[in-house]
């Protein structure tokens, strides 16, 4: 083995201003979080209003929802991507046309992107758990609600959303977990986020192994402490007198 | 913008025919090669020794909270290095082998806990009653649980191998050509690389769709 491992190299300047590489790791995690914390909100606000739209009795309304999570669950995650920067911002009128390819500066209209891109792909997945939380409920949880006069939205809003989502916290964890792994597709299009300042890194200073290394430790750990997170979450907020309390 | 020109995708077809050959030669040797390794991985996590348990768990935890990206941009920075310390000379590696085995050992880790959960749903009767016809652990194993859990996770199967077709484009990063790679090259070329883009999604779209739809009606055969 001749590969010297040098674990200073992150205290190391990067030769562009006073940047160490190690500051170059911190922006990269900050953006990685900046588009999946975002992209999460546009997931679960459109996924938990889709998967709403699936349950609902009028066949129209639930077809809508079943064609969208079908299109976005089939296409690969890189082919959506490229659609909504290079393909969608094509199809705008003229002047947005200008504003997004002209005045925005490449950071944030590939950010842009990156966030609609990764939120609408993580809505058809969430609508599925929503869909699944929502009819895991005994049917009499409606029919109760129903008989003692409350209206439709009244019904998912008060009673099946709040006992729905208390279900499906451990499967929305991973889909969580699964944006933040998933942002890394924005490298591709030229975002600094974590993985590309780590092969930024690997080029710039041939430390190749600590590089990754170090970007391999800071996924591993945002995963472990979100799951953590999530636990104390779900034990917080468990409906009581379910299984999933570990038959207490 | 000028309308959408579809027509130079049509002598385009014999190079997309050549990507979308590599994106499912990458997805078939994955899905073989990471079944062959998740079964290892998931008789390991399922044995008595703490130890070859304990391993295995945090093979299938390491691969599973780091992105697949990371994984196939760092096999390929990094094989050709770590041949050089195996062999000892250096060893030329192109992108294709590398990105082989970043996709059976990502790919493992699901495949894993896939065969984990259907060996783990195979009534203990089964085990016993092999025992007492004098079989060994392994006989046991290969011969009469194995075979029926297989039957059993085909469907689960069959989708991650779906995920995982759609997957193969991330070999974009280090330019394989596989199908959305080819589809961006040439649409690049014509300066059509919108219309070669819709193209591609509708070809993924198809094909998953399909699959999909397909592994549904196979969940209803084997629903027991």
């Amino acid at each position: 083995m001749n590969y010297n491992w040098d674990w200073s190299v992150f205290f190391k300047s990067t030769g562009i201003g006073q940047e160490t590489y190690l500051d170059w790791f911190i922006s990269g995690l900050g953006w990685t979080i900046a588009i999946a914390v975002v992209a999460w909100i546009v997931a679960l606000m459109l996924g938990s209003l889709l998967g709403v739209m699936r349950t609902l009795p009028n066949r129209f309304i639930s077809g809508i929802a079943t064609v969208y999570v079908e299109i976005f669950r089939n296409v690969p995650l890189l082919v959506q991507l490229f659609m909504w920067y290079f393909l969608v911002p094509d199809l705008l009128p003229q002047h947005l046309q200008d504003w997004y390819k002209q005045d925005l500066n490449p950071t944030t209209s590939a950010y842009l992107s990156v966030v609609v891109c990764l939120g609408l792909f993580t809505a058809a997945r969430v609508c599925e758990q929503v869909r699944t939380g929502i009819e895991a409920l005994p049917r009499g949880q409606e029919a109760a609600a129903r008989a003692m006069g409350f209206k439709l939205p009244q019904i998912y809003w008060n009673v099946l959303l709040p006992q729905a989502y208390r279900i499906i916290i451990p499967p929305l964890t991973s889909e969580f977990l699964n944006v933040f792994k998933n942002s890394s597709v924005a490298s591709l299009i030229g975002l600094m986020e974590l993985l590309a300042q780590t092969k930024q890194t690997a080029e710039f200073s041939a430390n190749l192994f600590e590089a990754f290394t170090l970007a391999t430790l800071i996924y591993f750990t945002l995963n472990m402490s979100l799951m953590l997170l999530m636990r104390l979450v779900e034990k917080k907020v468990a409906v009581p007198g379910l299984m999933s309390l570990g038959g207490k | 913008m000028d309308f959408f020109d579809f027509s130079g995708i049509v002598p385009a077809l014999p190079g997309l025919w050549n990507g979308m050959i590599m994106t499912l030669k990458l997805m078939v040797l994955g899905v073989v090669g990471g079944v062959a390794l998740g079964t290892v991985l998931a008789l390991m996590r399922l044995s008595s020794s703490k130890w070859m348990a304990n391993l295995a768990g945090a093979y299938v935890n390491y691969f599973r909270s780091i992105p697949l990206l990371l994984v196939i941009t760092w096999f390929y920075l990094a094989v050709p290095f770590v041949l050089r310390w195996i062999t000892g000379k250096d060893t030329p590696i192109g992108a294709f082998e590398s990105c082989m085995v970043a996709f059976v050992m990502f790919e493992a880790a699901y495949f894993c806990e896939i065969v984990r959960a259907g060996v783990q749903a195979i009534p203990k009767g089964q085990m016993g009653a092999a025992k007492a016809l004098g079989m060994s652990y392994g006989q046991a194993m290969r011969l009469i649980i194995l075979p029926q859990a297989f039957r059993k996770m085909t469907p689960l199967l069959l989708q991650q191998s779906i995920i995982l077709f759609q997957d193969t484009s991330l070999v974009y990063t280090v330019g394989l050509v596989d199908f959305l790679n080819a589809s961006r090259s040439s649409g690049d070329i014509i300066g059509r690389s919108n219309e070669f883009l819709i193209f591609a999604g509708l070809v993924y779209f198809i094909i998953s769709f399909s699959a999909s739809l397909l592994v549904k009606r196979l969940q209803k055969r084997f629903a027991v």
